[in-house]
């Protein structure tokens, strides 16, 4: 087999009469970082949503480590290594900045039912084990001291970084980030680019991240994907996306499209 | 330890009811019978708040557990009653609850799974229907007495065993809640897509809590049966569901003390306003609209939780 973590095999999805995501084929190796850009209404976060089980693909094959993620679910998949982000925040909202971070950790089992009714030495050392962990999560992202906050209340940038760590908290394999730089100023996502790079060399993990900013996609991914309307228009290098035609064609449009814009 | 503090306030509020109950006999009966039913409708409240209040969803079925752990348990001393010696009648006591308990968790089950694509009003719809189901079948069954009722059920459910018990309910739902595993229940209640994306079944935690949830609300049912000596099938309409939804919403969903508060005062209450007693699911009605305006996050919460660890 191949040495890809993430492998999709003309992967499609129809809803209805709108094909979303049309034959969509790709790769991510270990510890590699993936781009996914189009314009609006590509399929990107459909694409996404494929990836982590949220859609069953109509035909076409995704599979993960080497194994086929059909009729998988979400949860399923957290617990073989795939965690994500989303577009618009989904923090638990109700819950402190530890304990959303905490929830996300429970993935790998410290315990069950039985023992939190009965609350035996295994259940202590478990809940130590949970909360150090978390902590340390917290301290590399200097989430610490506001870790008995609503996370909720957090500023907007903190609330984009706690959701990264809730979800590196399951300790995926791979990570997918849609649109993380959404709403930031450009001394944030300045931040945020150092945040991915250092995320990926820290925790060793392949990302793969949906943006519509192209200055933090160019600037960190090593490969990256271009989808217009649910198809695969280019795949290449920073550098190589950056000249190709169909990708100026799709974001500027042609001069014939200018005078004639799509319906 | 300090975490192990929890399972020592289980045992201490076991202990107080018991002591509590051992005097019990020098109290006015009257109050005496009240205290008992501020007993049952905390672990109703209580159980019913990990339904509603931490899972988020939405019962109305609660009184339908109740029936079935209360008729199970009544059934169940009526038929072994004569043949077991006095000195094991306690025992003969906590086997009826726990099956009452447990054929109410069955029940739970049963309701739960199908019911659990459903969300919001629908699937209060369908608890609604679940609970109004097993009133119909309990008032057509002539073997637990039909529609004129059950009658003649030995008094077994004392002061003690009802603290004990209801002890046993805050210990476990707060326990649950306040670990790793079950800040699962919050989070589905908070966000289901995302629950699922950090490797949270959310079927797997509604059912859990649907089942547990029934199942002490079955224990309240077999402690009413022997507390009242009396069932009859319009006891569990879907007015004495709507009581305990109206306890957890003005307690504070996902909030135990409040509910428990909630719970006594809406038992004690309705006794001291006997003569408007007609008027009291008006009442009620008027105080839950003016509860979701005003306060809605409950009556008897004083602001966000801020706890760190798994600690009760």
């Amino acid at each position: 087999m191949s040495d890809a973590l993430l492998e999709l095999n003309q992967a499609t999805i129809k809803f209805g009469g709108l094909t979303a995501v049309s034959e969509l084929s790709m790769k991510i190796r270990p510890e590699e970082l993936v781009g996914l850009i189009g314009p609006n209404g590509a399929g990107k976060t459909t694409a996404f949503n494929l990836i982590t089980g949220v859609y069953q693909p109509t035909s076409g094959e995704i599979r993960f480590s080497g194994k086929s993620i059909r009729n998988a679910k979400p949860h399923d998949l957290t617990k073989s290594g795939i965690s994500r982000t989303f577009q618009n925040i989904r923090l638990f909202s109700s819950m402190s900045v530890f304990d959303n971070v905490r929830t996300a950790t429970q993935v790998h089992r410290v315990h069950g039912i039985g023992s939190a009714l009965w609350r035996g030495r295994s259940f202590h050392t478990g809940e130590l084990e949970v909360e150090k962990q978390v902590h340390e999560l917290l301290d590399i992202f200097q989430l610490r001291d506001l870790r008995h906050e609503d996370a909720c209340s957090l500023p907007y940038g903190d609330q984009r970084r706690l959701e990264i760590v809730r979800a590196l908290a399951t300790r995926p394999k791979l990570l997918l980030l849609d649109e993380p730089a959404a709403g930031m100023n450009p001394t944030e996502k300045e931040e945020l680019m150092k945040l991915i790079q250092f995320i990926k060399d820290k925790f060793k993990i392949a990302i793969m991240l949906v943006e519509h900013d192209m200055k933090v996609v160019m600037g960190i991914c090593q490969r990256i994907y271009v989808l217009e309307y649910g198809v695969k228009i280019a795949e290449g290098t920073p550098d190589d996306i950056r000249q190709n035609p169909k990708v100026i064609e799709a974001y500027l449009g042609t001069e014939e499209a200018k005078q004639k814009p799509h319906a | 330890m300090k975490n192990s503090g929890a399972k020592r306030w289980l045992l201490a509020g076991i202990a107080l009811a018991l002591a509590v109950s051992y005097f019990s006999a020098q109290f006015n009966r009257y109050y005496l019978g009240i205290a008992i039913d501020c007993g049952i409708n905390i672990i109703l409240a209580v159980s019913l708040n990990l339904i509603n209040g931490h899972t988020g969803q939405f019962s109305l079925g609660h009184a339908g557990f109740m029936a079935v752990g209360g008729y199970t348990a009544a059934k169940f001393t009526l038929v072994f009653e004569s043949m077991v010696p006095d000195s094991l009648k306690p025992l003969l006591f906590l086997v009826a609850l726990v099956l009452g308990g447990l054929m109410a968790a069955v029940a739970g089950f049963s309701v739960g799974v199908p019911s659990l694509r459903l969300r919001g009003d629908y699937l209060a719809i369908v608890t609604l229907g679940f609970g109004e189901i097993i009133r119909v079948i309990v008032q057509n069954m002539e073997s637990v007495g039909a529609a004129s009722g059950l009658k003649g059920i030995p008094k077994y459910s004392t002061l003690g065993w009802t603290f004990a018990l209801a002890a046993v309910t805050v210990y476990a739902v707060s326990a649950l809640v306040n670990s790793t595993y079950g800040r699962g229940f919050i989070a589905v209640s908070d966000d289901e897509v995302a629950a699922s994306s950090m490797g949270i079944n959310p079927v797997r935690y509604k059912v859990t809590a649907f089942v547990t949830g029934a199942f002490f609300a079955g224990i309240a049912g077999g402690l009413y049966a022997h507390h009242k000596q009396f069932l009859s099938p319009t006891g569990f309409d879907f007015l004495k569901s709507i009581d305990i939804v109206v306890m957890v919403i003005l307690g504070g969903m996902g909030r135990t003390a409040g509910v428990i508060i909630a719970a006594i005062l809406l038992t004690v209450l309705p006794e001291f306003l006997r003569q408007f007693a007609d008027y009291r699911m008006i009442i009620y009605a008027l105080l839950i609209i003016v509860l979701m305006m005003a306060r809605p996050q409950g009556l008897f919460t004083l602001g966000a939780k801020k706890k760190e660890a798994a600690r009760v």
